[in-house]
């Protein structure tokens, strides 16, 4: 510090000279009118200034403490995946021009954003097979949330928000925190426990003209297809609610778009598309709905629009449109309070959509189709261990149990023990399920090392849990 | 006629006629390969169609474009190139704090050991990340004076909507006046992200008038607060630069009322290090790490709004919270009944969190200081210059320091001339530097808030005045030159009202399509 900090380009000479060119005598006389009773008289108690170089060794050493692998030990999902991230994305989402710049105020100077994300827009829209995304929310969790309010917010004087009981419990804590200050009440459908399934009968029971909207997930978080769409989407839309539905993006390559089965808003984890799981964060939610004005005008969040110059002769841009929705026009009668969004995500996940293109997504949904219900097959014909031990059809991830006394804890130490790390633990969230775990199985997982995980596992069991 | 001092031929953004990517699209182009699936699996598991059910099966594939991996590069390398950015100029935007976003952070958040962690990993494997969010909530803790810090909200409002929140429970779990304080007391001069997120939460807002001198109306003030007071979300240094010097009468006042102090963290760069949030009163903050800890804004996002409370908060923060044990070693505590619950599906934005703890690391306490220092040092020196150009005034308290950020009116300039600020704003871009914001705080006419940041050189302000000067030189004699701009931008003016017309409404590839359709027929 004593010689400057290569982030503080005004040097004392500068700070002497400005100061006497704007009539003020020092430094503190610009601080003059902060209350003397409360500046701080003392240092904060933190760490001094370090150099670029000690800065590396400080975040190397915390890194050092951490166990992260890239080679497909890992087996955890449960709202973002892990999965290749071509280099390609990497090489043009680093570019300074996009990560260092802010929204797109004036679109005269900021057109590659504002352009790149109307693609993300467009590409995310045909992948859904819905009209409009927007151009982020922070993560699918509070998407969720933000369709619950919106539903609401256009079904006058209801207030009832139905979701699956088999839903992400990650994603209902959050959705639970957004509706109670809404007085909006969330249910939970009843499954069927052999499949997975919603219960129609008991959807038919509950949804009824105070209910705004129903969410449906796909493939469900416990990994199984829902394949009643048609039926669920009619008995919603006949009691005028609307169908929110939540997918993974990657599987829709294979899978029906929630478009095509009338799903009003559509939401979803853009983190697969070419963004590291980050220990969480940031992450990319998706969150989109079809052309009806009353969907639209209500809808959180920013939108690019297209449009074209002013004046002769014509050029095409883009520009953020609609804005009369949001927070800083419309203050507490905005449609959210969102301003900074996940834009760097969104422009990460265009650029992962147009390197795949159709070709590359329906081999991605495919190969996760492949890989995770081998895995599933694998890991059934050892004995005392059932999977999928919930739904018939899986896609990426799915529900493995332990019978025969072998606990959770006892596979995943097991395979913690072999530098493997399995999937989450459904004992406390689900425990119908019995001692059951939440594998995810993606492009990464390789036939060897699938086989490794099942033959860790089968070691576990056949020892009947013990080390 | 313009003069040579008012000649922009130097500088032009760059320039490409690039399509959309659908418009590149040729059918049977790969940009990207998969590994083939193995025998072994394929003979296990059968075929695909065995594997989805039939009703579910897509049968249209997506219609996304087929392209090379060059052509994607070149395409997405091109439509960067007509973006400004905080690395390729002066970028004063007023409120965003658009500050240098150091290179060693990126590589940092790039390193696998974080990148590529799970965040549902066993936390004997994370202990890393954990150690880092931790040092990173006491560091924040005590440079905004709190007791406890969250760093789950992913962004300022995010951060917003969560301190309203814990607000909330406070009442409703401590007071037991949930129902009766329905009232979130706001001053006009706030961002709009403040009366959003308490309408989210579930408040009335009621709106505090400023004063003549650009301060909150202490009577006012009074006159509002009361049983259904809630709290007051305060901005400070406000919105206009200036500090609220009565913030201690102002404290009392909601505190009197049985309400709590937000602290809205947008200006928080101007004081890190001089005057803490938790010693002037405040219950409860939330800090920008876009803003304040330099990390990148990305285009719009992500961010990051860390929550920090007082003690008696502390148990409605949001779960999970970091805890390290006696051992030394670092958990996760989903364990507090009181807790407002989640806001995020983990534990917030965590590459931003690492690129935040990079920056305080490296700046250090007196470099944080000094920062903060200079970024008002540089605010003063450009509003003091800038509102001597002709046709430009500085509003509100005029002869008073202002903090981090400077907020010019142009009134007089468009009386005088008939260039708004809307038009200067489009004239700078011609002249390498980014406009500040402008229209807000809205109790400014004709408003450009300037807020260059303690990043910027002396070299680089005076540039920036200079560039002020000349559109104001223009104004006066040749204003259809500054009314016309942008000149040297990707695109000239663009029309947004035809961007939001429902007849001309396209916000996404096939909506073009359809219109184009639809034009076909007529």
């Amino acid at each position: 510090m004593e010689s400057g900090h290569p982030y503080l380009p005004i040097t004392k000479e500068d700070e002497e000279e400005m100061l006497k060119s704007i009539g003020r005598e020092s430094l503190e006389e610009l601080f003059s009118t902060i209350p003397e009773k409360f500046r701080l008289k003392r240092e904060l108690k933190i760490p001094d200034s370090h150099s670029e170089l000690e800065v590396t060794r400080r975040i190397q050493e915390l890194a050092g403490r951490n166990q992260s692998r890239e080679d497909g030990r890992i087996f955890l999902g449960s709202g973002v995946g892990l999965h290749y991230i071509p280099a390609a994305v990497r090489a043009i989402v680093g570019r300074s021009e996009f990560v260092t710049a802010y929204t797109s105020y004036q679109p005269e100077i900021s057109q590659g954003m504002l352009q790149t994300l109307f693609e993300y827009q467009s590409l995310m829209a045909e992948l859904l097979n819905v009209d409009v995304v927007n151009s982020s929310m922070y993560d699918m969790a509070s998407a969720l949330a933000e369709a619950a309010r919106m539903t609401v917010r256009i079904g006058a004087r209801r207030s009832r928000f139905l979701v699956p009981s088999t839903i992400n419990p990650m994603h209902f804590r959050v959705l639970s925190t957004y509706a109670e200050p809404a007085a909006i009440e969330v249910q939970k459908v009843e499954y069927d426990h052999a499949t997975g399934l919603m219960s129609i009968a008991d959807l038919r029971s509950k949804v009824d003209d105070t209910v705004a909207g129903v969410y449906i997930e796909n493939p469900s978080y416990l990994g199984f297809i829902e394949t009643q769409v048609d039926e669920i989407s009619k008995v919603v839309h006949d009691a005028g609610a609307f169908l929110v539905a939540g997918v993974d993006l990657l599987s829709l390559g294979v899978m029906r778009p929630p478009g095509s089965y009338g799903a009003d808003i559509v939401i979803g984890e853009g983190q697969e598309l070419g963004s590291p799981v980050s220990y969480g964060g940031p992450l990319l939610g998706v969150f989109g709905c079809r052309m009806d004005r009353r969907l639209v005008y209500q809808m959180p969040g920013r939108l690019v629009g297209m449009t074209r110059t002013t004046t002769e002769p014509y050029e095409r841009g883009f520009v953020l449109t609609l804005s009369p929705r949001e927070q800083h026009i419309r203050r507490e009668k905005a449609t959210s309070n969102i301003c900074s969004n996940e834009a760097l995500l969104a422009v990460t996940a265009a650029i992962y959509l147009s390197l795949l293109g159709p070709a590359g997504l329906k081999q991605i949904g495919e190969a996760i189709a492949y890989r995770s219900n081998y895995a599933a097959k694998e890991l059934s014909t050892i004995p005392g261990v059932l999977a999928p031990a919930i739904g018939r059809a899986v896609w990426k991830e799915f529900v493995v149990r332990f019978e025969k006394g072998v606990s959770v804890k006892a596979v995943h130490d097991g395979l913690l023990a072999h530098h493997m790390h399995g999937g989450v633990s459904l004992t406390k969230e689900f425990p119908a399920l019995g001692e059951a775990m939440l594998l995810s199985v993606t492009e990464v997982h390789t036939k060897a090392m699938i086989d490794d995980l099942v033959k860790t596992v089968r070691e576990t069991v056949t020892r009947g849990g013990r080390r | 006629m313009v003069t040579q001092a008012i000649d922009d031929s130097k500088t032009h953004q760059a320039k490409w006629d690039e399509p959309l990517i659908f418009e590149r699209s040729t059918p049977g182009m790969v940009g990207h390969m998969l590994p083939s699936v193995e025998d072994g699996i394929r003979k296990t598991v059968g075929s695909i169609e065995s594997l989805v059910p039939e009703q579910m099966r897509r049968i249209q594939p997506p219609k996304l474009p087929e392209i090379s991996e060059l052509q994607v590069i070149r395409h997405f390398t091109r439509l960067s190139q007509m973006n400004f950015a905080v690395n390729l100029g002066t970028y004063p935007l007023g409120s965003c704090t658009m500050k240098y976003n150091p290179a060693v952070n990126e590589w940092a958040a790039a390193l696998p050991a974080f990148a590529s962690l799970h965040p549902l990993q066993d936390v004997s494997t994370a202990q890393g990340s954990l150690e880092m969010m931790w040092e990173l909530e006491q560091w924040l803790s005590e440079i905004t004076g709190m007791d406890s810090v969250t760093l789950q909200p992913a962004a300022g409002a995010h951060g917003e909507l969560t301190g309203v929140l814990v607000m909330r429970q406070y009442h409703k779990c401590v007071t037991g006046e949930c129902t009766q304080r329905n009232e979130m007391l706001i001053p006009d001069a706030a961002h709009g992200t403040n009366p959003a997120s308490a309408a989210m939460a579930g408040y009335e807002v009621v709106v505090i008038p400023s004063n003549k001198e650009g301060f909150v109306d202490t009577d006012a003030l009074k006159s509002a607060a009361g049983p259904h007071t809630a709290g007051l979300m305060l901005t400070n240094p406000n919105t206009i630069g200036l500090f609220e010097k009565n913030i201690e009468e102002i404290g009392g006042i909601v505190h009197d009322a049985g309400g709590l102090l937000y602290y809205d963290g947008a200006n928080f760069n101007a004081i890190v290090g001089m005057v803490r949030p938790g010693d002037m009163g405040f219950d409860v903050v939330h800090m920008n790490l876009h803003k304040t800890f330099s990390t990148p804004h990305g285009g719009g996002g992500p961010g990051s709004g860390p929550v920090g409370v007082k003690q008696n908060l502390a148990e409605f923060l949001p779960v999970p919270r970091v805890v390290k044990k006696r051992d030394g070693s670092f958990d996760l505590d989903y364990d507090l009944p009181r807790s407002i619950g989640k806001v995020h599906g983990f534990y917030g934005n965590f590459g931003i969190l690492l690129r935040a703890y990079a920056y305080i690391y490296a700046l250090g306490r007196r470099g944080l200081k000094r920062a903060s220092e200079t970024a008002v040092l540089n605010a003063n020196y450009c509003g003091y210059h800038v509102s001597r150009i002709p046709g430009f005034s500085l509003p509100y308290s005029r002869d008073d320091p202002r903090m981090h950020e400077c907020v010019v009116s142009a009134e007089d300039l468009k009386a005088n001339t008939g260039v708004a600020a809307m038009n200067v704003a489009k004239r700078l871009l011609d002249l390498g530097v980014h406009a500040p914001t402008i229209y807000f705080p809205l109790i400014v006419p004709e408003a450009l808030m300037i807020e260059p940041t303690e990043s910027e050189s002396k070299q680089e302000l005076d540039a920036l005045i200079e560039a002020m000067q000349r559109v104001s030189r223009e104004a006066f004699q040749d204003p259809e030159r500054v009314t016309s701009a942008p000149h040297s931008t990707a695109r000239r003016r663009l029309d947004e009202y035809r961007a939001a017309h429902p007849k001309t409404l396209t916000l996404s590839w096939r909506m073009h399509l359809e219109r184009q359709a639809e034009e076909g027929e007529n």
